[in-house]
């Protein structure tokens, strides 16, 4: 309300400097030497786009794109690995919940150590049952998101060899890491006074989990874990580029032999895939929410 | 200045906001409009700074009708004519100076207005009006820190750098506490006295309309109640106009009770 | 009373179609969880963890991991920016309340072609980015790779375009969303469309299309350690190579190299959007 109490400098004295925070000059200045740096280690060099080759290249490519391949053999060909996309991110979003909450439950820190649940219990306890087992989860669960799914199907590939399999543990254990956070971090936001009233009525962790936490938290949990599904038909559909089923393989097939027709068509149906996953998943998730 | 011929606005949804207005209002007057909140003040002033178009009727500004404009020549039109709004609408998080100048960008080309969000323009122009509404200390402070009252005299500072020669001023004062309502509207009426500008102000409390304006109109029902001096404007007139607008609006929203003191009426609820 | 037994039923009817969707997938992808958990499976995969130790520390592979990381960062900080170069432009194009409708166009009626022309650049810009959004990035790097040849450019260039065409649908979301109060007073005063979009939108906008842009960085970061699967630069092409002659404690090195660069890109990312919103 002091509007005008301040005095204040004339209007000479102010000039044209404009004050800028500390924080922004340095941030600035910190962002163009990254970039600058960043563009040479990833050597940039829009000349490359216009050189002769490229363009040549470019003049295939788009040329072989059409007319796009729409035969029924071809067609009636790509159903099964359509088949095999959804069915690979399917189980693959199960895998992921299933490494996902147990972990995500142990990485709840108001179930495991920290809070009104422990004030009693004896420090020892306290910190070995609770706190290692809650920092286990936690790093666990860091490592498995860190590692791109794509190095996790490779590996996988090697480990349990080629089909869908490795594509679902990839999806699986990547997404595991995903939601498990996730998860910890909903849990973590419920309101915590059922939890007390649960627990002064002898109840335990698991009764807790069950009757207190994850009633409250639901319908967040499944919110987050349908869009996740809506990333794992994306993920799926590219793992096969390391031979881990799905579409993916098709597509590095048809680009390795230069089928740009097959590879429109490709990317077509990939489209409508992620189009129709989206859109049951967008409604369902509109409702549960709600 | 301003000439409106049976004005009629009719919006998609069928509601009937305006209803054959007709008016003149002369270069330099000051004009306050009053009336009970869903009479069709703010369309009108739409209508009159030119965003919404009338579906009848023909509005005038120098004798030319606006409806057969351009878009350049209404964007010419639209510089013209400077409107301060009730919420004051700023962008919170520009400066208080960028805020200012955007008063400047129907001048302005566009690399000129980019320019001047990195380095700005015309800064000692800024911060004369900003001294003219009481408040240079606050030429580079973020816009959203400001108090209402304050954000009100930054809109206002602004429509003094566009420098219009009508300004137009829609419940300037409604969301500023009351003892700031008489300080803002006494400064618009003198700002605008002293460069000769028309004053246009909808106003929710008829106290200050009549102790600062020289000719009201009051609005009903989209349609014009009476256009006279203050001291032609009693308490009569004044029931008729709120209390007219229908009992059970006023029991249903407690809005526009009428209190009939000293010949002034004055709307309880702001 | 129809439409609230309808009600009732609908978590039971999904969660039928759900449970019938598992079963089928679960059948479809031949997962073996049983025999993965058993003693054989679990023998297998205890074996290769145990492979991976030691990680390889010798002084060449630790220079290899090192540049590798810098490479992935740069080609996920270059890719980002050049995501948001590719994305605003096309999501202004996309903000219908500049092109054809709302506040700006209630004064003035729009003739059929105008009109017309503007719904089509909307369309077009539209469908451009649809187009962006839907190859996934490794299929753009492996395109361009074929354009430009082998390197962390082509990595570049397919974040670049993935992301670019992610972030466009963001922000013209964001940018259409705006509160247009001010818009209406920059409109009166008889500011321009592009005065207008930098005085009264992109101030507004910029906070939630900025968070938007900082966790795409998270996202391609880890899109950029797998570039190299393609052979578009980065850690990904090491990594490849490790897998594939079984180097396996030098890919534990390797994997160490990632989950250090993306938990850098994370903290960074977490404090800028603390910093800024």
């Amino acid at each position: 309300m002091s509007d005008s109490t301040r005095s204040f400098p004339s209007a000479g004295s102010v000039g044209r400097f404009v004050p800028r925070s500390y924080f922004g000059v340095t941030f600035a200045l910190l962002f163009l030497l990254t970039l600058g740096g960043s563009l040479r280690v990833a050597q940039v060099d829009p000349r490359l786009l216009f050189e002769r080759e490229s363009l040549a290249n470019l003049a295939r490519f788009v040329g072989g794109m059409f007319p796009p391949e729409l035969s029924w053999s071809f067609l009636s060909l790509m159903a099964r690995p359509v088949l095999e996309t959804i069915q690979i991110s399917v189980t693959g979003t199960l895998v992921a919940v299933l490494i996902g909450l147990p972990l995500g439950l142990l990485a709840t820190g108001s179930l495991t150590w920290s809070g009104i649940l422990h004030e009693q219990r004896p420090a020892a306890g306290r910190w070995l049952l609770g706190f290692v087992p809650y920092a286990l989860a936690r790093a666990l669960l860091s490592v498995f998101r860190s590692i791109p799914e794509f190095v996790w199907a490779f590996m996988f590939v090697r480990a349990v060899g080629l089909g869908p399999f490795p594509g679902v543990l990839a999806i699986g254990v990547a997404y595991g890491g995903m939601l498990g956070k996730v998860y910890s971090e909903i849990l973590e936001g419920v309101n915590s006074q059922p939890l007390e009233a649960l627990h002064a009525s002898g109840a335990g962790k698991l009764g807790i989990a069950l009757y207190g936490l994850l009633p409250q938290a639901l319908p967040n949990v499944i919110s987050y874990t349908l869009y996740r599904w809506e990333c794992a038909i994306r993920a799926s559909a590219i793992l096969g580029f390391v031979g881990a089923g799905g579409l993916g393989q098709q597509v590095e097939l048809s680009m390795r032999m230069f089928q740009f027709n097959e590879v429109v068509t490709i990317l077509g149906l990939l489209f409508l895939l992620v189009a129709g996953v989206d859109f049951v998943s967008g409604r369902i998730r509109a409702r549960v929410v709600r | 200045m301003f000439e409106l011929e049976n004005i009629r606005k009719v919006f998609g949804d069928g509601t009937v906001a305006v209803e054959g207005i007709s008016l003149a209002i002369g270069r330099g007057e000051h004009v306050a409009f009053i009336g009970p909140s869903g009479a069709g003040k703010t369309t009108l002033f739409r209508l009159l700074n030119l965003t919404l178009r009338p579906t009848s009727g023909i509005i005038r500004l120098d004798g030319l009708d606006v409806t057969s404009l351009s878009d350049a020549q209404l964007r010419d039109a639209r510089r013209r004519i400077g409107t301060i709004y009730q919420q004051h609408n700023l962008v919170g998080r520009l400066r208080v100076v960028h805020n200012v100048l955007a008063g400047n960008l129907g001048r302005w080309s566009t690399m000129t207005a980019v320019a001047s969000l990195v380095s700005p323009r015309d800064v000692e122009g800024a911060q004369r009006v900003l001294t003219q509404v009481g408040i240079p200390e606050k030429l580079y402070a973020r816009t959203d820190g400001l108090s209402g009252g304050q954000q009100q005299r930054v809109a206002i500072a602004r429509v003094l750098v566009q420098d219009p020669d009508i300004i137009l001023a829609d419940e300037p004062v409604s969301s500023v506490d009351p003892s700031l309502a008489a300080s803002i509207v006494a400064l618009l009426r003198d700002l605008s006295a002293e460069s000769r500008k028309t004053l246009v102000m909808n106003l929710h409390s008829v106290d200050l309309a009549l102790a600062h304006f020289p000719r009201i109109v009051g609005i009903q029902e989209g349609r014009v109640l009476f256009d006279l001096a203050p001291d032609k404007v009693g308490a009569e007139l004044l029931s008729t106009l709120y209390a007219g607008h229908g009992k059970e609006e006023i029991q249903r929203e407690r809005f526009d009770e009428i209190l009939p003191v000293s010949g002034v009426c004055r709307p309880l609820r702001p | 009373m129809k439409t609230e037994v309808k009600r009732a039923m609908w978590p039971w009817v999904a969660s039928a179609g759900f449970a019938l969707l598992i079963v089928w997938s679960y059948q479809g992808t031949q997962v073996d969880l049983a025999g993965l958990l058993g003693g054989e499976g679990r023998r297998q995969i205890a074996t290769y963890v145990a492979k991976l130790f030691p990680p390889d520390l010798s002084a060449k592979t630790l220079r290899d991991a090192a540049l590798g990381a810098v490479e992935t960062f740069a080609i996920s900080f270059v890719g980002s920016v050049l995501a948001v170069v590719i994305a605003l432009p096309l999501a202004v194009l996309t903000t219908r309340s500049l092109l054809y409708r709302g506040i700006l166009y209630e004064g003035r009626r729009l003739g059929p072609v105008s009109k017309g022309s503007r719904i089509g650049v909307y369309v077009i810009a539209k469908a451009v980015l649809n187009v962006l959004r839907t190859i996934p990035e490794i299929v753009w790097a492996l395109i361009f790779v074929l354009l430009v040849g082998l390197g962390p450019f082509p990595g570049v260039l397919a974040l670049g375009f993935h992301t670019g065409g992610v972030l466009g649908k963001l922000f013209g979301e964001v940018l259409d969303d705006v509160n247009p109060r001010p818009i209406e007073t920059l409109h009166s005063a008889g500011a321009g469309r592009l005065a207008i979009l930098f005085y009264g939108i992109l101030p507004q906008a910029a906070p939630q299309c900025l968070s938007y842009a900082l966790y795409r960085w998270e996202v391609n970061i880890r899109a950029a350690a797998v570039m190299g699967f393609v052979g578009a630069g980065g850690l990904g092409q090491r990594i490849y190579i490790a897998i594939s002659l079984f180097l396996d404690n030098q890919l534990l090195t390797l994997i160490l190299a990632i989950y250090v660069m993306v938990t850098v890109v994370d903290v960074l990312s977490a404090y800028l959007r603390r910093r800024f919103l």
